[in-house]
């Protein structure tokens, strides 16, 4: 084929052959699925979102019941996948940067702990774990007849624990404003007060300011008498809690499991970070005069965080796919209520388009978040 | 699921103390350094004492599971008693000794195999025409005597490791591919590249799973179907293909372009360049981030129990469940199982820093 010998069109060529084969494969593929669709008697689009859903979700943020539509109870399981997600990356990195530090201890058995902390974590798969915690929260807490009593209102059992909740009567958009004022403001006053710093070389009170810029909306908002607010106490019943706020024991599971196994990530990145910074940053603070706290909060750590921010940025893309296995302890997040959609509808591929589609759209938002975040601490060259 | 991070090797932050000064120093060197180890020192006595009282002081060795019932410590018998199901599951029982000769030639293969020095076309020869044959013709049989067990019997420790195994066996010229499509010079290869390994990499593993179980099947024509097991095994291929890809990416670019352009320059075609000059190069380079993933990936098979297979995860559980053992010994069944995916990873991750010594090199 003298023709394949001309390296243009041999490019073309080639990218024809590979676009063509792709659409024949899905081309192949949407055809013996509309068929075999069509066989089943399985009803195709998605009209199925607004139907009635007529399932119960166990734990659920936003008002809920089971003749809500379809597309609310995805979102019901959507909100549950991003709070826990969103907890377990928040705890998880506390501890994995506490003991990423304890492992760069000086002090040899608190070195190894916590590198045995880190193995045991990482050497075990999640889903064990997730099984395990959920067992031993069974397993150590008293059913729910014998809830303990922590203070008055406070119940601990193995169906979760329960407390009395905060209800708004009215008042909340206000102080959600007044919040939300309070903290732009004291942002405003902090980001002057250190430009002032720097230029001037001294400390100046411009984070007392700050604070009280951020607590001085809402307490005047509160003190207006705008705001109503109503507790709700969980009531013991015979089989079960009744009211008030209750945290879940597969929630909890699902938890500690997430954020353990993160810790133990972001442990090993945050060594690796600051093992990337350099002695001679180390020996040059200690001859400024800095304490070891300081030197490690003010020189070496805002430097490791060069290292550190991409390597973190797919931990969080990986606790918010793992949280998936919320499926396996029975956590009604995205994948389980949509998995309990598909078997009642039977329309399995719009719903797993449905919950890859939202997964895919979250990871590049966090990513793109993250890269954000990156460009502003990455290096600046002058 | 696994974006396992490819970190620089553990490097012992401490030096060893060598002399008894410097051992003081080290342990009991300021007040805070002495509250330190002895703060750390009580946590390891405890949990010492915790873990050796449950395991044997309080444990149960003898009996069933009455015994078990009154002790609180382990429950060994548990362990001798369901053994060989948590091991293989439902494969029958009087030719169980098949996956165990199965387990003992792979994990002997995978010994041989782990010598850098013996690596090359012959062992992968041996790999592809003698050793995973014979793996198959022991589990599957039908030939030479052998009675055919159907997959939907496999279960236990060979299905983890075939899951794992095979899928990045299967996954790695996948991969490698992917990434070349990736970096290309020609617009459309490397859109659909890109479109493949990001469209993978940003769901999580069991929507790939269930995919398979679910979805595959209405994409077959009337009257095909296939296997539960080599859909799952095919998702775990494609998914690791995509995690692969991005490896052997950060390897390609390692490579300093004056390589290809020599290559080029020498009148070597395409492919030709790649496979004798950057791709020996790269590929040596993320060896060690492989092994990383294959760890990541050993752990990762467990999900399949998810999608109902019965790997070791769901073995140890069903074991669990059994009428004579439920409720009795389910943290026994889990330690169990712990301990040996925690074995099998820890030899792996140490494999793993092994051979970045042995190459010498280090990653971001």
């Amino acid at each position: 084929m003298l023709f394949l010998n001309d390296a243009r069109f041999r490019a073309v060529f080639y990218q024809f052959v590979a676009i063509s084969l792709v659409l024949l494969a899905a081309w192949a593929m949407y055809a013996t699925a509309s068929a075999n669709l069509a066989k089943q008697d399985i009803a195709t689009g998605f009209d199925f979102l607004s139907r009635q859903a007529g399932i119960a979700i166990s734990e659920s943020s936003i008002a809920y019941g089971p003749t809500d539509t379809v597309a609310r109870a995805i979102l019901v399981g959507l909100i549950n996948t991003i709070k826990v997600s969103f907890l377990a990356a928040l705890f998880g990195t506390i501890i994995g940067v506490l003991v990423g530090i304890g492992r760069m201890s000086t002090n040899p058995l608190l070195s190894r702990l916590m590198l045995a902390y880190v193995e045991l974590l990482r050497n075990v798969p999640l889903l064990l774990y997730l099984f395990l915690w959920y067992f031993l929260i069974i397993l150590v807490f008293p059913p729910v007849r014998q809830a303990i009593q922590l203070f008055p209102g406070f119940f601990l059992s193995n169906s979760g624990l329960a407390m009395p909740a905060l209800e708004w009567q009215s008042g909340f958009g206000l102080t959600f404003a007044a919040l939300a004022f309070g903290i732009a403001s004291a942002l405003v006053v902090r980001g002057v007060s250190q430009r002032r710093r720097i230029q001037s070389g001294k400390a100046n009170a411009g984070w007392i300011f700050a604070l009280v810029l951020l607590v001085l909306p809402v307490l005047a908002v509160w003190a207006s008498g705008a705001i109503s607010l109503s507790w709700s106490a969980p009531e013991a019943g015979r089989f079960r809690l009744t009211g008030g706020l209750q945290i879940r024991p597969e929630f909890v599971a699902l938890l500690v499991g997430l954020m353990l196994n993160l810790s133990a990530s972001v442990a090993e990145i945050v060594r690796a970070g600051i093992q990337a910074v350099s002695r001679g940053q180390w020996e040059a603070a200690q001859a400024l005069g800095l304490p070891r706290s300081r030197t490690l909060r003010l020189v070496v750590l805002p430097q490791a965080l060069r290292v550190i921010i991409p390597p973190l940025t797919n931990t969080y893309l990986t606790v918010f796919k793992n949280s998936s296995l919320a499926i396996a302890i029975g956590y009604p997040d995205l994948v389980m209520v949509s998995n309990t959609i598909m078997n009642q509808t039977g329309q399995a591929m719009e719903t797993i388009a449905i919950f890859m589609g939202i997964y895919l759209g979250l990871s590049v938002a966090i990513s793109l978040f993250m890269n954000w975040y990156n460009a502003r601490v990455a290096l600046k060259a002058r | 699921m696994s974006d396992t991070q490819v970190l620089p090797a553990a490097i012992d932050p401490v030096a060893r103390p060598a002399r008894r000064s410097e051992w003081r120093a080290a342990y009991f060197g300021t007040p805070g350094n002495a509250l330190t180890t002895l703060v750390c020192g009580a946590v390891i006595l405890l949990i010492a004492k915790l873990a050796f009282g449950w395991l044997f002081l309080d444990a149960v060795f003898d009996g069933g599971a009455d015994a078990c019932k009154q002790s609180s410590g382990a429950c060994w018998p548990f362990l001798a008693d369901k053994l060989r199901y948590m091991l293989f599951g439902f494969y029958p029982f009087e030719e169980q000794w098949r996956p165990l000769v199965a387990l003992c030639l792979f994990l002997g293969a995978c010994c041989v195999s782990m010598v850098p020095r013996v690596w090359g076309r012959g062992l992968l020869l041996a790999w592809a025409l003698v050793i995973l044959p014979v793996l198959y013709v022991l589990m599957a049989g039908g030939i030479f005597g052998l009675t055919a067990v159907p997959t939907s019997k496999w279960g236990g420790l060979p299905l983890s490791f075939m899951l794992s195994f095979v899928g990045l066996a299967f996954a790695l010229p996948l991969g490698i591919g992917l990434a070349l499509a990736r970096a290309s010079h020609l617009p459309a290869i490397r859109v659909l590249g890109v479109g493949f390994i990001e469209l993978v990499r940003g769901v999580p593993l069991i929507s790939i799973l269930f995919m398979a179980a679910v979805m595959l099947p209405l994409f077959m024509p009337d009257g095909v179907t296939i296997d539960k097991l080599l859909r799952a095994q095919v998702a775990i291929i494609l998914f690791a293909a995509a995690y692969i890809a991005e490896i052997v990416r950060g390897g390609l670019q390692d490579v300093p372009t004056g390589q290809y352009e020599a290559g080029r320059a020498l009148g070597l075609h395409y492919w030709q360049v790649m496979f004798k000059i950057v791709l020996p190069q790269a590929l040596k380079k993320v060896i060690p981030a492989l092994v990383s993933l294959f760890i990541a990936f050993f752990q990762d098979t467990t999900l399949v129990t998810i999608i109902g297979l019965l790997d070791f995860l769901d073995t140890v559980r069903t074991a669990l469940r059994d009428p004579d053992w439920q409720g009795i010994a389910v943290l026994e069944g889990y330690v169990f199982a712990a301990a040996v995916y925690f074995v099998f990873s820890a030899l792996m991750g140490a494999y793993s820093r092994f051979l970045e010594r042995h190459f010498n090199t280090s990653y971001r």
